[in-house]
């Protein structure tokens, strides 16, 4: 049970302000940003996402550089509201297509409505923009996405060879389009984060992937999808395993650690062939997520090598090489004083090639300590598109003859088997745009 | 304040900066339209509102405007209509005279033959919030609760709720509670259902504390039927309305274990959802059923990690922070359980610090004989990271490991390699490390002194640190070399020490000095001295005092007294009891668990919170109220003195499962009922040790007095549990039957306690067995729970407890209310049964006898 929501801007204006059980004082949002703004709190210096000042318990999750909060007096469980603060934030880009300040501005009579239709006297009655359809009513006012630059991994939306409209996943799942007839559509991101970690020498201390399988659909008629994972797909290790690698030299099966999946999803025949059955609900969802800490080649090695050349400078080389099949395009270093940090950024790798670095240091003042010990780990952020670490295959099933399977041959990792929509009459084949996308979360090589 | 988002200043003075030309614009506009039928109208006034209500947002007061406003809502347009609404609601509390207009249209609404608009005006007219438009809401509120269309009644059923906060009494009248409670057993619709449960736990906790039926009827919302009925639905509701009968039924309690093994099989699936919510009120069921089953509970453990791992490492930040907080509380109960998954709890360098601290002192509790090494190898990486207090905190935790492992050697090495770091924050973490080691560890002192002896204390600045450097200096003086010359430079600064700590430490550590090398150290005592003396610290002045005093008395003396062979510490004092952690685990799936903080001290609705609501815990709730208040209950005079504090009964329960476990008794020969050997001669160590009372160690020595196996005894205690639940369903004697689920507030007690004679008082005898298991008042609240006596409040602390008990016959209303006395030197207890039905008192006390006498058998 929340008392109030709200949205902020980066610069703390309210724009959207929601008091559902006025048990809190008005001044709420102001107290929230200043105590976020200036954090003190011992040794930490970021707001945590849940903290209480004077008996007023304040919840917030950052999208998009906004802040949406929620406040309740009551012991609630922190989990639900800031599961309901993402969902909030969800259904809202589910309808405005764009989430950002500008969209919100320009619709906020629309996120009133449902905001009263999502909360009610502070109890959650629905998220699901499927249902919230029949109670709102204000058209969303669209934003122009052409003003847009491309963010991050969400611009990199290519089906073989053709490249999807970036407008496409920014369309509201409402709106009808200019022409009258929505686009018989469906989305499906399998977005892999790669966490990992060398030693100094090279070898693997920890290495994680976190997959989510991300649908969003703009079928009509609510058709029945099928997907295929991987047949030797297992799950789960043996209870009480020590955490380690177990081999997967031989075959091939992908060992998950464990997954979960959206409650739309029908398991009844997951356990005999790996196949997930769902209706997918309007708007973006997982369908599911999964974790795995088995085995697996890491796109890229790092090796670092300092030497010290006098007692002012040091040399640093960094190589990279990447294990992918097919040089770098765009190469961009910085030396950032304010986080002593040495940015090395390419624009564009091409598998198998292999990038160094050689930068030279000179500090202003000669210093005693070992530079080795001091020099903090490498670390790479990446985003490769069309490639999933996991091997995780997943196919999307259609038992239409026009159109048997999606062709992503191009996807020298994985086998997509088929997704299948099972649609009554077949004369407009839905658009099947499936991407993966292997992202790192934190690939660090220490030095 | 903000810019009005809507950047189309219509001001006819632009000149003007702010709202209030706009509002007076507005109004005139309104005005315009409000009787208009033109075409078009309906667009313009969409325009205007859009602008009221944008106003509103930022917090531009467009209240003059309600006039116009209500009289532009005569329309069929929803989209104005909810404008209209959501401006009505907003402005009805601080304009009442003007919300009667709005009344009008909104009860016509309510009777508009588009369900939308029905529920939507229904929804308005209980949001205005006026107490005296109530009598408006009654019928409007009963055709909603019956309506057709469950989207109406899914607004009337909230709607009642809004009706009881603004006029309970009207509420209650008009029975809408008993309507819901239909509703909630009757109604198609899931929303409906769990709306209906929210709003009668709203409703009858806030009634029960004037009104004993609703109480009871709160009790009956656990009642089997009801329970059971919501299970057998739990697929059909959504997501967050599951987490709602998640957190009902986990209150239940089930009256076997079959019950218990099908409501996990009925709810397993429900780990794997992708609601990070779902999947923490379900491990909260799972945790909670369990709770009696040794084995079983640990089998929970081992079953939700996967799941709540998964949800730590999928989803925002913030949901992974709420799921980790929850984590890091089991890890903390039963670090055992999660030593293998110690690779999960490394901090990755982008996380933001609140997250990585918990990462810390989850990595800190795992390590163990197998782990420790690429534990605290890891945690050494970090001692270089860019964030400081990190790193700070990192070195902290390789002290901590160090400290309650058995094989050091290795970690010694690590600390010693962070003195060399020359960082100065590494080395004054490692050095308050290396002191606090040496304390457990003496054995290492040759090893750490070559090293400390290295540092310069120039290069040491933060107090704590350079207290911890002086200690060393003091104590192994005759180990290094130039000690005397360092004390003697120190003392030479005085002035310039502003720490008053470091201070003290100096001139403890020149005594000590003074006794192992007195003609090197003579000059620098005699300096400190006359510098202690005329420090205008009191505890300086004081101590300076004391010790030339004792000096003057006799040196052998002084020497005895200041630097006596010293025992180690075998366990530095916990900061958190576990008694504490118990209670933050009867409130898992809550802000106390992120807060790591008992509700009861950050709430200040306590009456609202869930967990008032539980009966488990209601059991903890009273233990502590009621022990802080039974100074007022005038019984007899000793009874005041016997009850502690309870913080105080905290402190007999420390480490409970530390100590018993594998850890530390039996194999430290040398802590054989000392483990509190009382550091605190040099005044540095934690004031809690010397606050302590002595009766604490009566505790360690009950651990090693071998009645059961350490092993299961661990895993026993940290269940707070000692019985199967198989012995708990069979209360024996077949005469009564007493109510399980039986409820007495602390109030009641204390009335009944004064008003009724004393029927019974008798003195047993307890069972070697139970003694033993008497560590805590806590063992037996719960052990007597299991036989349907429930403790109202506990306190005392070994050898003598008292606790006070209450009953309930089964099927009926009579209550009965035990004071029981216990001395565990004596093994003997005294009662003192009170009873409303005198004649079953008998019954009683024997029921109650063999209940007491099965204490502490296994």
């Amino acid at each position: 049970m929340i008392s109030q929501f709200f949205v902020l801007s980066q610069r703390g204006d309210n724009i959207v302000f929601r008091d559902y059980r006025g048990e809190v004082q008005k001044g709420s949002a102001e107290i929230f940003f200043r105590k976020v703004k200036f954090w003190e709190d011992g040794d930490l210096q970021e707001a945590p996402p849940v903290f209480n000042v004077d008996g007023v318990n304040y919840f917030h999750v950052k999208v998009v550089g906004l802040l949406f909060v929620a406040t309740t007096r009551v012991n609630v469980s922190p989990s639900l509201v800031l599961e309901l603060l993402q969902r909030i934030a969800r259904v809202i880009k589910d309808y405005l297509g764009i989430l950002n300040e500008d969209s919100l501005r320009k619709n906020f009579v629309l996120v009133y409505e449902l905001l009263d239709e999502v909360i009610d006297f502070g109890y959650v009655q629905t998220t699901s923009t499927e249902m919230l359809k029949a109670y709102v009513f204000n058209e969303p006012l669209v934003v122009d996405a052409a003003r847009l630059s491309p963010l991050g991994p969400g611009s990199i939306f290519t089906q073989g060879t053709k490249r999807m409209p970036g407008i496409a996943v920014t369309k509201s799942v409402v709106a009808t389009e200019p022409g009258g007839r929505r686009r018989e559509e469906i989305f499906v991101d399998i977005i892999e984060k790669i966490s990992i970690t060398f030693s100094s020498s090279g070898y693997i201390l920890t290495s994680e992937i976190d997959g989510t399988i991300q649908m969003k659909s703009y079928l009509s008629g609510n058709p029945e999808i099928r997907l295929a994972l991987n047949e030797d797909l297992s799950i789960g290790r043996n209870v009480g395993a020590a955490y380690g690698y177990r081999s997967s030299s031989g075959s091939g099966t992908v060992v998950l650690d464990d997954c979960n999946f959206h409650e739309s999803v029908r398991l009844d025949s997951f356990d005999i062939d790996r196949t997930l059955s769902l209706i997918p609900p309007d708007g973006e969802f997982p369908v599911m997520n999964y974790r795995m800490t088995q085995e697996f080649r890491p796109p890229f090695r790092i090796n670092a090598l300092i030497e010290e050349a006098g007692s002012l400078k040091t040399l640093h080389y960094i190589r990279v090489s990447f294990e992918l099949e097919p040089g770098a395009v765009g190469q961009t270093t910085d030396f950032k004083e304010a986080n002593k940090r040495l940015e090395w950024s390419l624009k564009k790798i091409v598998g198998g090639s292999e990038h160094t670095l050689r930068a030279k240091l000179t500090f202003a003042q000669e210093s005693h300590v070992n530079v080795t010990k001091e020099s903090g780990p490498v670390s790479v952020t990446f985003t490769i598109p069309m490639y999933n670490a996991s091997r995780l295959q997943f196919s999307i099933l259609s038992r239409c003859p026009v159109c048997t399977a999606v062709s992503i041959t191009q996807l020298t990792l994985n086998v997509v088997k088929y997704l299948q929509i099972a649609k009554k009459s077949a004369t407009h084949e839905p658009y099947r745009w499936v991407r993966y996308v292997t992202q790192a979360n934190s690939y660090v090589a220490r030095i | 304040m903000a810019p009005p988002p809507q950047q189309s200043h219509r001001s006819p003075s632009p000149s003007q900066p702010s709202g209030k030309s706009e509002v007076s614009d507005l109004k005139s506009q309104l005005r315009q339209l409000a009787g208009s039928r033109a075409p078009g109208a309906d667009d313009s006034k969409r325009d205007l509102f859009k602008k009221v209500i944008s106003n509103m947002t930022i917090g531009i007061d467009v209240s003059s405007l309600f006039g116009e406003m209500v009289m532009c809502s005569a329309t069929s347009d929803i989209v104005l209509k909810k404008m209209c609404y959501l401006y009505v609601g907003n402005y009805a509390k601080v304009n009442p005279d003007l919300a009667l207009l709005t009344i009008n249209f909104l009860q016509r609404d309510c009777k508009d033959e588009d369900p939308m608009i029905r529920g939507l005006a229904l929804r308005s007219l209980c949001s205005l919030r006026v107490a005296n438009l109530v009598e408006y809401l009654v019928g409007p509120l009963g055709s909603g609760l019956k309506d057709n269309n469950s989207y109406v009644r899914m607004v009337a059923v909230i709607g009642v709720l809004k009706l009881y906060h603004i006029s309970a009494s009207t509420c209650i009248d008009a029975d809408f509670p008993a309507i819901l409670k239909h509703l909630m057993l009757n109604d198609p619709d899931t929303q409906v259902v769990a709306n209906c449960l929210s709003a009668l736990q709203e409703i009858w906790t806030l009634e029960s504390s004037t009104s004993e039926e609703a109480a009871r009827e709160r009790e009956t919302l656990l009642s089997k039927p009801i329970v059971y009925h919501l299970l057998n639905r739990i697929k059909e509701f959504s997501e967050w309305a599951q987490c709602l009968v998640l957190e009902l039924v986990s209150k239940y309690i089930p009256a076997d274990s079959s019950e218990i093994f099908d409501m996990m099989n009925l709810l397993e699936d429900r780990l794997q959802h992708a609601n990070g919510a779902v999947v923490l009120a379900t491990v909260k069921l799972f945790l909670q059923l369990t709770l009696s089953m040794a084995d079983v509970h640990q089998q929970v453990y081992e079953r939700i990690k996967a799941p709540l791992l998964t949800q730590v490492s999928s989803g925002s930040p913030e949901q992974s922070y709420a799921v980790l907080s929850h984590l890091h509380l089991l890890v903390m109960r039963a670090p055992y359980i999660f030593s293998s998954d110690y690779k999960h709890f490394y901090c990755q360098y982008n996380e933001p610090s609140y997250v990585k601290k918990l990462k810390l002192e989850m990595l800190t509790a795992v390590a163990n004989e197998s782990n420790t090494y690429e534990i605290v190898t890891e945690l050494c990486e970090y001692a270089a990271n860019v964030d400081i207090p990190i790193a700070r905190e990192s070195i902290r935790a390789v002290g901590k490991i160090a400290l309650q492992q058995y094989d050091v050697n290795a970690i010694v090495d690590r600390l010693l390699q962070f003195l060399e770091m020359e960082k100065d924050y590494v080395t004054s973490e490692a050095l308050v490390l290396v002191k606090d080691l040496l304390r457990k560890y003496p054995q290492w002192s040759q090893d750490c002194i070559a090293v400390v002896g290295n540092i310069s204390s120039k290069n040491v600045q933060e107090p704590k640190a350079k207290a911890a450097l002086i200690w060393m200096l003091g104590e192994y003086s005759q180990d290094m070399h130039d000690a005397p010359y360092v004390l003697e430079g120190l003392v030479e600064n005085w002035d310039e020490e502003h720490s008053a700590e470091v201070r003290l430490h100096l001139l403890t550590a020149v005594m000590k000095c003074f006794f192992k090398r007195p003609p090197e150290t003579k000059k620098a005592l005699g300096a400190a001295l006359a510098a202690g003396l005329a420090d205008f610290h009191q505890d300086v002045h004081d101590r300076a005092l004391f010790y030339y005093r004792l000096l003057q008395y006799n040196v052998s003396v002084a020497e005895s007294v200041v630097n006596p062979p010293k025992q180690a510490v075998s366990v530095f004092a916990d900061t958190q009891s576990s008694e504490i952690k118990d209670r933050i685990f009867d409130e898992f799936n809550s802000l106390s668990v992120v807060y790591q903080k008992v509700a009861k001290l950050f709430s200040s609705e306590s009456k609202f919170m869930q967990p008032s609501y539980m009966f488990t815990d209601k059991e903890h709730r009273g233990t502590i109220e009621f022990a802080d208040e039974i100074g007022n209950l005038s019984i007899t005079a000793e009874s005041v003195e016997s009850v502690v504090p309870a913080q105080r009964v905290e402190a007999n329960d420390k480490d409970l499962l530390l100590s018993t476990s594998e850890k530390d008794e039996g194999r430290e020969p040398g802590s054989n009922g000392s483990a509190y050997n009382a550091p605190s001669y040099n005044g540095s160590s934690a004031p809690s040790t010397t606050s302590q009372p002595l009766a604490d160690l009566a505790f360690p020595s009950t651990g090693l007095s071998g009645q059961a196996p350490a092993s299961s005894l661990a895993i026993d205690d940290l269940l707070g549990l000692d019985f199967a639940v198989g012995t708990a369903a069979t209360p024996s004697p077949p005469s009564l039957n007493l109510n399980p689920k039986a409820v007495l507030d602390p109030g009641t007690f204390q009335q009944k306690w004064r008003q009724l004679p004393i029927s019974i008082s008798e003195e047993y005898s307890l069972s070697p067995q139970g003694i033993a298991s008497l560590t805590t008042p806590h063992a037996l609240l719960r052990h007597m729970q299991s036989h349907s006596i429930h403790c109202i409040a506990s306190g005392g602390q070994s050898p003598n407890f008292k606790f006070f008990f209450f009953a309930q016959k089964a099927e009926a209303s009579s209550i009965y209310l035990v004071e029981c006395v216990i001395n565990t030197s004596s093994a003997k207890s005294q009662i003192k049964v009170k009873a409303d039905d005198q004649s079953s008192s008998q019954a009683f006390s024997t029921l109650f006898q063999s209940a007491l006498s099965k204490f502490g058998l296994p």
